[in-house]
């Protein structure tokens, strides 16, 4: 991103081609997550941890091989472990890497009440500006993935960042980076999504997972983190995942209609009562009538 | 200090100029604890509501601290409310007369207040205002806990917090609707009314024009046939 713009569409006295005419940069990038070949080593979370520099800390344990029960504000990256039987009875093991999905259309930022503490980068990533940040919490209310996460300490809200950091240098996240098995990838959108229904097809069609799919919901515009799932039908089954995630309804009702409604109203009452003290007037009192007085 | 003392003062050349007692002491305290910190959460609240606003909360220490201080103000309004609500429930409370005089409001609101049913110690309007306030603070109260530790609602629970964010902000919008007539009708429509908040007293001829029902209780003098 940093080199944006610099390709070189014209030379000075160069016959032949130019090297960077009709040169199509994509800049959305994406992660693609191939649940079907996690193996739940929890390697990425620990890179995230690592560079994001958070350390371990105390957490609770519920009879799964899962860390803690959600993400936190200092744990971003989390596997979520779920046992689900099949309907001939064989047991599998479902593991989905848990982080900020990066939406298209982010019901956190639709709600943020503060200033630039919510940005959206033009590849697609949805950074927090912990600087801006009020500690409100809105945007906890209007993710519908459950993300974002308030910090008691800092009285602000973190969530993955996408390692904006190392992405805007070149570099891919770091969890990717940890990933043993290659079911984390990291590219444009377009890529990741070629590859993705790639795996999805072989899923499908050679390893018998009929239901096999990509995981890239449009209610929220799609998402900069997607998935590779065996049953694409059933995403809840993968801790949670929503099947049909949107902004929130009352997040709109609260941020379109009742807000030009409420607007108008304080304005129009304002205005109507300036009209109504310029036409009738104050109201002073009046003198009492002589035998209405009591002595 | 009673309510029904009348006052008699040197500077009063006559009988209707003479000084009543409106509000006690305690009364005028509650009023003013209850409208500082409600224009606090007002000014706080507006700005959270629009990016337009949002140079309120920097008018009183900046977004953090508006955030962190909204709610423990919000505590203290909720406390001015309750105890308003145990000091004016009787006087509040809505009759016959309060019935017939909202069928008679626009002439209250052409000001031929002679037109309108006699009005005890507060009218209709003030009485809606007053339950109206009372009954949105419980809302605002119980959604601005939920606001308040947001990430104490369980993600199983998050159609409360979808819940509440509406709840909040429309109850909101209505007690500004209420706070602008009440401010508006107190300070600038009804001459003599925003002094009597703050020391206490409004002369006889104001409580004969306004609350004459109240003028015939506190003088004791027996109310001429209708």
């Amino acid at each position: 991103m940093s080199q944006a713009g610099t390709e070189i569409v014209r030379a000075s006295a160069h016959t032949g081609a130019v090297p960077g005419a009709g040169l199509n940069r994509e800049y959305q990038v994406c992660k693609l997550i191939d649940t079907t070949t996690c193996i739940g080593c929890k390697a990425c979370e620990v890179a995230c941890l690592e560079w994001n520099g958070y350390t371990f800390t105390q957490t609770t344990f519920d009879n799964s091989y899962q860390t803690m029960p959600e993400t936190a504000w200092n744990y971003w990256n989390l596997i979520k472990f779920n046992e689900h039987e099949l309907d001939d009875g064989r047991m599998m093991l479902l593991m989905r890497k848990d982080q900020c999905m990066h939406c298209e259309e982010p019901g956190c930022l639709e709600a943020c009440p503060a200033d630039s503490a919510i940005v959206q980068y033009a590849n697609g990533i949805i950074d927090f500006q912990e600087e801006h940040c009020i500690g409100c919490g809105y945007c906890m209310t209007g993710c519908p993935f459950n993300i974002p996460k308030f910090s008691p300490g800092a009285r602000k809200v973190f969530k993955c960042t996408l390692c904006n950091d190392r992405v805007s240098v070149g570099l891919e996240p770091a969890c990717i980076k940890a990933c043993p098995t290659g079911c984390l990838h990291f590219g444009t959108k377009s890529e990741m999504k070629e590859l993705a229904e790639t795996r999805a097809a072989q899923l499908r069609n050679v390893s018998g997972f009929a239901d096999a799919g990509v995981y890239d919901p449009s209610g929220v515009g799609g998402t900069h983190v997607i998935y590779v799932l065996h049953d694409a039908k059933n995403p809840e089954l993968y801790g949670g995942l929503p099947k049909n995630p949107h902004i929130p309804y009352s997040v709109w009702l609260w941020k379109k209609p009742l807000k030009w409604l409420g607007n108008l109203a304080i304005v129009g009452g304002l205005v109507g009562m300036a009209l109504h003290y310029m036409r009738v007037g104050p109201k002073k009192e009046e003198p009492i009538p002589p035998d209405e007085r009591r002595v | 200090m009673s309510t029904n003392a009348v006052h008699r003062t040197g500077a009063a050349a006559n009988y209707d100029q003479e000084l009543m007692t409106r509000y006690t002491f305690a009364e005028r305290i509650n009023h003013w604890i209850g409208s500082l910190t409600y224009i606090y959460l007002l000014m706080t609240g507006l700005a959270f509501w629009s990016p337009y606003l949002y140079w309120l909360a920097a008018v009183v220490g900046g977004g953090p601290t508006a955030r962190f201080w909204h709610p423990w103000v919000g505590l203290f309004f909720a406390a001015s409310y309750f105890w308003m609500s145990i000091q004016w429930r009787r006087d509040m409370e809505i009759d016959a007369d309060d019935r017939a005089w909202k069928h008679e409001i626009k002439s209250y609101i052409n000001n031929e207040d002679d037109k309108l049913p006699p009005v005890g110690r507060f009218n209709w309007g003030q009485k809606i205002f007053f339950w109206g306030m009372v009954y949105s603070t419980i809302l605002l109260l119980l959604s601005g806990i939920g606001l308040w530790y947001t990430e104490a609602i369980p993600w199983k629970f998050h159609i409360l917090r979808m819940a509440i964010i509406l709840v909040h902000a429309s109850v909101a919008l209505i007690t500004i609707g209420l706070f602008l007539i009440h401010v508006y009708m107190s300070t600038i429509l009804e001459e003599g009314s925003f002094g009597s908040m703050v020391h206490g007293y409004v002369t006889r001829a104001w409580a004969w024009t306004f609350h004459r029902k109240w003028y015939y209780e506190v003088t004791g003098k027996p109310r001429p046939p209708q």
